[in-house]
């Protein structure tokens, strides 16, 4: 973005690995980031402009130029400069520290080291040095640098593994691959600086998902796809190295361009500020013409005769003229109405806010040291006006951790903590987990309480045995033994990480596989199973089966996934089976936990024999294979002998479920936006209790197409509004008039609770089309609303869907870099704190460890920064009118010469010294939405603080000594001397304060005993029962078990048992067997490339699926 | 709603009233406990002060006389002969009365002037201070705003400026006649401290004198074109004369409002201390001051003055307003909080 602006914009960049002269022919960005706006140079010029943008600096300027015409002044210069150049000074201060810490995040990010290949040597680098073209080294769980070319790895083929959760949010690892000619390269440093390809591919551009180059090396080009490339904001993970060559760097890469554009963010205040101080002007214009009509008048009927000792100045002899002039002299006498400091203080008071949120011990999260952190002082009164929530849910929602919680076995459920399950927190920590510390190779993470589980082990049940068994056999993941001797998994989902692990835990340990062999640990004694097939999961078979060969020699299936699916399948006699486990699922999927079905199959071994055989040719058929293959698939994973079902906990933040149900009760909506998919997303909405089996209906929009997805939004709002609205909004055409009405009259007509989930590609059609309207009513009618496979940019097209059209403060929460995006278009952006990527914070306005912290920042510090900068606001423009309308009032007795009454240092200082205090203070400190109510010992220092300021300083301008100093600057000597001591003073002042005074408090008093406000009557009734203990909030309601048929979600990619069976990603322990050598190299393209298509595909097929009812 | 307790590590933040906003307050709740008596004491107290301010405020005595010569009396001549000549020539008349009985002293004498605007901003800022206050380089060097009579006649002008330039120049002297047929004797008419004492002796200052001679310190400045005679000729006593002369520190403090009294002289002095006994008097008006070009009017003021200044019927009457209106408050508070106090407590006992 930067880039268009300096030179023309890129059509296609051309880069040529190690040749930092040839690259900066094209001048492409360096690797530098920034996100600060000033250097020490052009920070005053700059900082300068952008302050006089603002309306009421600017008025100033031009009322500190009038003043310097004599004709007009009617107040010297310095009580326009000295509260002008005291609010700039501030905000160019605080502009300063603000860009400061910017630089310093920069600087950070910038001087992170990366290891360069430079003149054939690896030297450390920092990354803001590192160049186009350049050869970067990564480490495992290293920050990737750049957008990068990925060249060779430690893993054999150039494999590696990227974690890409802070650009999509999704979890599971991703394979990326170099291609075979780079990944010959391997760690040889001398072969890698040699490197001289080079690479033609798109201009930067903001697509995570595509990337279109050839690079031409030794004269032959190879294509290159998204598959070769690695983000910058990924982080390696299981791949001890790689070499990448640097495509984009800084500002160009996928991660800089998907931020989007950092807005300057105003609050409401904010714009009904400017409105105000624009009706103010008004305001001023009009005292200033009746006042010019005055003069003009009075000069005509009164002044001309008094000219014996008025002069007129010959040139003023026009009345008219004068009244001209005396327009504007009134217009800078009156310029106090135009709350010059009132910028200043509301930013004081908003920094005395944001100070109270970092000093918040309640937002204080001890785990993680981190506490909450106002990053941007500018928006505190916001967060009481939040309508809108968008959250994200990886990371924000859930903690990313999955644990085994329950399982169905046989019909009996293990793990039910307990028969009580509304006290179940408080047994939870009195109940002894399961231990399981006697075993070797448990893993010290893993939690279970139910003993009779492993009494069933110990007891040698069969089923249960299996049901361990096949969990440890039927999976992807990859093991590895640490320089200890620990077993380590490597897992591509963590749900599959959940299973494993719990099967580790109850003696069946997957210990090691190859290509064609699993081995576990089976209760303490090794079994080899020979691995004979892998059918792998995918979205629309929702399963996976391994078939084994086990020592015995019987041949298994074992096969797990969405019990929807499985149930199908299976053998008659499993009906009874069926009829228990279905009950126990829906109990789990009640409680929002992740269910699959485990079932198995005896094969005999001529059946498998010859179905291995089909597969075969099936694998080998020019076309139809996928078909074919399926085909088969389903042929074999039939008749199938139910073992029962896992459930497994996808999490939760702690909180999550009373914070969400203590904002709805704020009736704020909460809207969560997930990479994530489908299923996960709905899963999460049960288990935070935001879809709930009450629900009227959830409307699943999954159209892939505009005319799909708005057939579906059309249905969906048919059964919301009934049967007539939906058969008269059967045209296009006819519905534009008929929406807005809809829109006005929707919200109050539509009885009972309702969800909308919507997955990314129909949003993609419903954002960019004329449907957006359709889309956007329904979902504000919705109770709860999930978008699901969304991209960060689609998070920031629904955030500016509902920030424009519903016009609605929205608030964005989210803690990895695909949130960066929304977080910057939503009115306000938190970030979750503590995670290890930075960026999600660093784009944020408020940060802090805890989604549950959002309730306190939102419900305590944004209500009451709300109700303190209105009242700041009602006092500030009382004492402001007040004080300047005198002027007006005097202006009829002084011929409307624009003579101020007070003397001219009391304007200057009246605003900025003598009142600003106290009204801060209550701006401040106050607590309860009514007047000052809450007195605390700040206030009273700075009350009478600020009288005795006063005083001080009027004694000293009114003394003998500056008088002499500056006779013509203070020519007060002797006045307070002499009116102080005239008891008439004293008397008037005492009776305008009680006459001030007493319409407020008699009017309070009516209207708390005729109208009383909830704090009135919350003090009220606090006061009447001081010993009683305020109620105790009630639970939320114990979940009750559900109708849903299927908890199924599963974050699993397709394509891993193709990598597993091809042995692509076993490390490679001995030397491959030089006969071996050909075949996977032959091979190798050929299932890449079938991974590669078939990731392309989940996203469509799965899009494809119906709007199933869940 | 519990949050967890954390342990404290060096980010945690300080727990501090302050910092956890704790900090002890005073809620003041409007009770009826506390605003009805409030609003009675108060009434009740403004009553009292209203009532006291007003019998003070008139028991004040002011005699006045408006001598611009509009209406019949000696000065009509004057006002009639003075009707647009500039100067106006010197005349004389004089103001008869008579009391009848004692006026109490000490008796204030003020010239009072009605729609003259010393308040205009143009009249108000054209003054010197520094020169005034006796400044060698201001003398010679007026500011600004003292324009058009900042320079006459290409010399300074001292005292520069329009106030300077349009100094009330009536005098009036008072005599008394103890019986009738009796000769006037002429009233003492102190004149010595009728400017502020800060001003006298701080604000104004004369230059410093050449050669002994304040006539030598103003050498090289003209008079305000108005003025008949140098500023150091005001007066013959030393003491009162150029800047310091205590009626032009009288005229240079202007007045706030159009309609202003300024005061001339005390009386206070030999048998008149205790006030004027009762007789004829005549006061002889040096009748200079033109006045009727904007129509405005010239008045003679005796008055004596209480524990709370001059003669001021204004505070006493608010105060009475204000106490009255609060008393009435106050039982309108009652009426609605008895009726309303009934129905809390009903609510109250539903809910329980």
């Amino acid at each position: 973005m930067f880039l268009c602006k300096k030179k023309p914009c890129e059509v296609e960049r051309i880069v040529k690995a190690n040749d930092r002269e040839y690259n900066e022919k094209f001048q492409y960005a360096d690797n530098r980031i920034h996100t600060s706006k000033y250097s020490i140079i052009t920070f005053l010029p700059i900082n300068l402009f952008e302050q006089f943008q603002r309306v009421a600096n600017a008025y100033f300027l031009f009322l500190l130029i009038l003043q310097l015409i004599p004709e007009i002044s009617s107040l010297t210069w310095f009580t326009t400069i000295v509260p002008l150049v005291l609010v700039i000074t501030m905000t160019a201060v605080k502009d300063a520290t603000d860009d400061y810490f910017r630089h310093k995040s920069d600087n950070q990010v910038n001087n992170r080291q990366s290891e360069v290949l430079i003149d054939g040597k690896l030297q450390n680098e920092k990354w803001m040095n590192v160049k186009v073209g350049d050869i970067i080294k990564l480490e495992n769980n290293q920050f990737v640098a750049a957008d990068l070319l990925l060249l060779s790895s430690s893993e054999p083929h150039g494999l590696c593994y990227i974690e890409t959760a802070e650009l999509d949010g999704e979890t599971n690892l991703k394979v990326r691959h170099a291609l075979s000619v780079t990944s010959e390269l391997g760690a040889d440093i001398s072969r890698l600086a040699r490197f001289d390809g080079t690479v033609v591919c798109e201009a930067p551009n903001n697509k995570l998902d595509k990337f279109v180059g050839v690079l031409s090396w030794k004269d032959s080009k190879h294509s290159l796809n998204n598959q070769k490339i690695i983000l910058r904001g990924c982080i390696l993970r299981n791949t001890s190295w790689c070499f990448g060559m640097v495509i984009f760097a800084g500002p160009d890469t996928k991660l800089i361009q998907n931020s989007g554009k950092t807005k300057f963010k105003r609050t409401s205040i904010d714009r009904l500020m400017n409105t105000l101080v624009l009706w103010i002007f008004g305001f001023l214009a009009c005292l200033g013409i009746i006042l010019a009509i005055g003069n003009s008048i009075w000069e005509n009927q009164v002044g001309g005769q008094f000219r014996t000792f008025l002069f007129w100045n010959e040139e003023e002899k026009d009345s008219i003229f004068s009244g001209f002039l005396t327009f504007w002299s009134y217009i800078i006498i009156l310029n106090t109405v135009v709350p010059i400091s009132l910028y200043v203080s509301m930013e004081v008071i908003r920094l005395g806010h944001s100070y109270f949120i970092n000093w918040d011990r309640k937002m204080y999260y001890s785990g993680k040291a981190a506490p909450a952190e106002a990053r941007t002082t500018t928006l505190n009164e916001e967060l009481g006006q939040i309508e809108y929530v968008f959250s994200d849910k990886t990371g924000t929602l859930t903690q990313n951790i999955m644990t085994f919680k329950k399982c169905s076995i046989n019909g009996r459920i293990y793990g039910e903590v307990c028969d009580d399950t509304v006290q179940k927190k408080e047994i939870t920590k009195e109940k002894e987990p399961v231990d399981f510390s006697g075993k070797p190779q448990a893993a010290r993470s893993f939690q279970f309480f139910d003993q009779s589980l492993m009494e069933s082990i110990k007891l040698g049940d069969p089923n249960v045995h299996e049901f361990f068994r096949l969990l440890a056999l039927c999976h992807t993941v990859m093991s590895e033994e640490d320089s200890t001797g620990k077993l380590i998994y490597q897992v591509q989902s963590p749900d599959e990480g959940a299973l494993v692990t719990a099967a580790r835990n109850c003696g069946f340990i997957f210990k090691s596989r190859t290509p064609e062999t699993i081995t576990i640990e089976e209760l303490g004694t090794l079994v080899t199973y020979q691995l004979l097939a892998f059918l792998d999961f995918n979205n629309i078979r929702k399963r996976m089966s391994v078939i084994v060969r086990n020592p015995a020699g019987q041949i298994k299936l074992y096969s797990k996934g969405a019990d929807t699916i499985l149930f199908e399948r299976l053998h008659p006699s499993s009906e009874d089976l069926l009829c228990l486990t279905s009950d126990h699922l829906g109990e789990f999927a009640g409680e929002g936990l992740r269910t699959l079905a485990i079932a198995y199959r005896d094969l005999d071994d001529k059946y498998f024999k010859e179905w291995h055989k089909m597969l075969e040719t099936a694998s080998a058929a020019m076309h139809g294979r996928d078909d074919q293959i399926s085909g088969l698939y389903e042929e074999i994973e039939r008749d199938l002998t139910l073992l029962g079902a896992t459930a497994i906990e996808d999490k939760l933040q702690e909180g999550v479920i009373e914070t969400i149900a203590s904002l709805s009760l704020a009736s704020i909506k909460i809207w969560v936006l997930t990479g994530d998919k489908q299923e996960t997303a709905v899963n999460i909405g049960y288990a935070c209790n935001m879809l709930t089996e009450d629900m009227n209906d959830v409307f699943v929009i999954a159209g892939n197409t505009v005319g799909e997805v708005r057939e579906e939004l059309r249905k969906a709002k048919g059964s919301l509004f009934g049967q007539n609205n939906s058969v008269l909004n059967g045209h296009v055409a006819c519905e534009k008039p008929q929406q807005l009405e809809l829109v006005s009259v929707g919200e109050d007509t539509v009885t009972g609770d309702y969800a909308l989930v919507i997955n990314g590609h129909s949003l993609a059609h419903a954002l960019e089309s004329d449907i957006k309207n359709d889309l956007l009513e329904l979902a504000c009618l919705c109770k709860t609303v999930i978008c699901c496979r969304v991209t960060p940019l689609q998070k920031a097209q629904v955030v500016e869907l509902v920030r424009k059209h519903k016009n609605a403060v929205t608030l964005a929460i989210g803690d990895g870099a695909n949130d960066v995006s929304m977080i910057k278009t939503a009115h306000i952006g938190v970030g979750i704190s503590g995670q290890e990527g930075l960026q999600a914070v660093l784009a944020s306005d408020y940060s802090f460890a805890q989604f549950k912290y959002l309730q306190r920042l939102l419900l305590v510090h944004g209500r009451w920064s709300y109700f303190r900068m209105c009242k700041f606001l009602c006092y500030f423009f009382y004492k402001n009118f007040a004080f300047t309308l005198v002027h007006f009032w005097f202006a009829f007795f002084c011929g409307f010469s624009a003579q101020t009454v007070y003397d001219q240092w009391f304007i200057t200082l009246f605003n900025i010294v003598y009142t600003s205090l106290p009204v801060l203070a209550m701006g401040i400190f106050d607590q309860i939405a009514l007047d000052t109510s809450y007195w605390t010992i700040i206030n009273h220092v700075f009350i009478w603080g600020s009288i005795a300021t006063y005083f001080s300083i009027l004694f000293t301008m009114h003394s003998n000594g500056i008088f002499g100093m500056f006779p013509n600057q203070f020519p007060f000597i002797g006045n307070v001397r002499h009116s102080l001591t005239q008891k008439c003073i004293w008397l008037v002042i005492l009776l305008t304060t009680v006459a001030s005074v007493m319409p407020v408090v008699a009017f309070r008093f009516l209207k708390m005993d005729l109208h009383p406000t909830p704090t009135d009557q919350i003090r009220r009734w606090q006061k009447a029962q001081k010993k009683a203990r305020p109620v105790r909030r009630r639970r939320p309601q114990a979940r009750r078990s559900s109708s849903r048929r299927s908890g199924y979600a599963f974050a699993h990619q397709e394509g891993y048992g193709e990598l597993i069976t091809s042995g692509k990603n076993m490390r490679a322990k001995n030397p491959p067997p030089a006969s071996g050598l050909e075949k996977p190299l032959c091979n190798s393209t050929s299932w890449l490339e079938n991974l590669c298509k078939k990731t392309t595909d989940t996203l469509s097929s799965f899009s494809q699926e119906k709007t199933v009812k869940l | 709603m519990t949050w967890s307790a954390a342990a404290r590590r060096a980010q945690q933040p300080d727990n501090t009233a302050f910092t956890q906003q704790r900090l002890p307050a005073w809620h003041p709740l409007l009770s009826a406990g506390i605003a009805l008596p409030l609003f009675f004491c108060a009434g009740l107290a403004f009553l009292g002060l209203g009532l006291g301010l007003y019998y003070s405020s008139n028991a004040i005595r002011e005699l006045e006389h408006d001598y611009t010569g509009d209406a019949a009396g000696s000065c009509t001549v004057c006002a009639a002969e003075g009707q647009g000549r500039a100067p106006p020539p010197r005349c004389l008349c004089a103001w008869h009365f008579t009391l009848a009985e004692r006026f109490p002293g000490p008796v204030y004498l003020y010239y009072e002037l009605t729609d003259f605007y010393q308040n205009n901003r143009r009249y108000s800022v054209s003054r010197d201070n520094a020169q005034l206050s006796g400044l060698p380089d201001s003398l010679r060097h007026p500011t600004n705003e003292c324009a058009p009579y900042q320079f006459a006649r290409g010399l300074p002008v001292a005292p520069c400026g329009a106030i300077a330039n349009s100094l009330f120049n009536d005098t009036f002297t008072l005599w008394h006649q103890r019986q009738p047929g009796a000769p006037y004797v002429e009233v003492p008419l102190d004149r010595a401290a009728i400017a502020w004492w800060t001003d006298y002796h701080v604000k104004f200052r004369n230059p410093p004198l050449v050669n002994g001679s304040l006539a030598l310190a103003f050498q090289g400045t003209a008079p305000p074109p108005n003025w008949p005679r140098p500023v150091y000729e005001l007066s013959p006593d030393p003491n009162n004369t150029g800047f310091v002369n205590q009626d032009f520190v009288v005229w240079m403090r202007t007045a706030a409002l159009p309609t202003f009294r300024k005061l001339y002289a005390r009386i206070r002095q030999g048998n008149y201390s205790a006030g004027l006994p009762s007789g004829a008097y005549r006061v002889d008006i040096a009748y200079n001051y033109p006045v009727r070009t904007f129509g405005g009017h010239k008045l003679l003021v005796f008055s004596n003055v209480s524990w709370m200044g001059g003669k001021n019927p204004f505070l006493g009457i608010a105060y009475l307003v204000v106490g009255s209106l609060c008393i009435v408050v106050g039982f309108v508070m009652l009426a609605v909080y008895i009726r309303y106090q009934d129905q809390d407590d009903d609510n109250d006992n539903d809910e329980e």
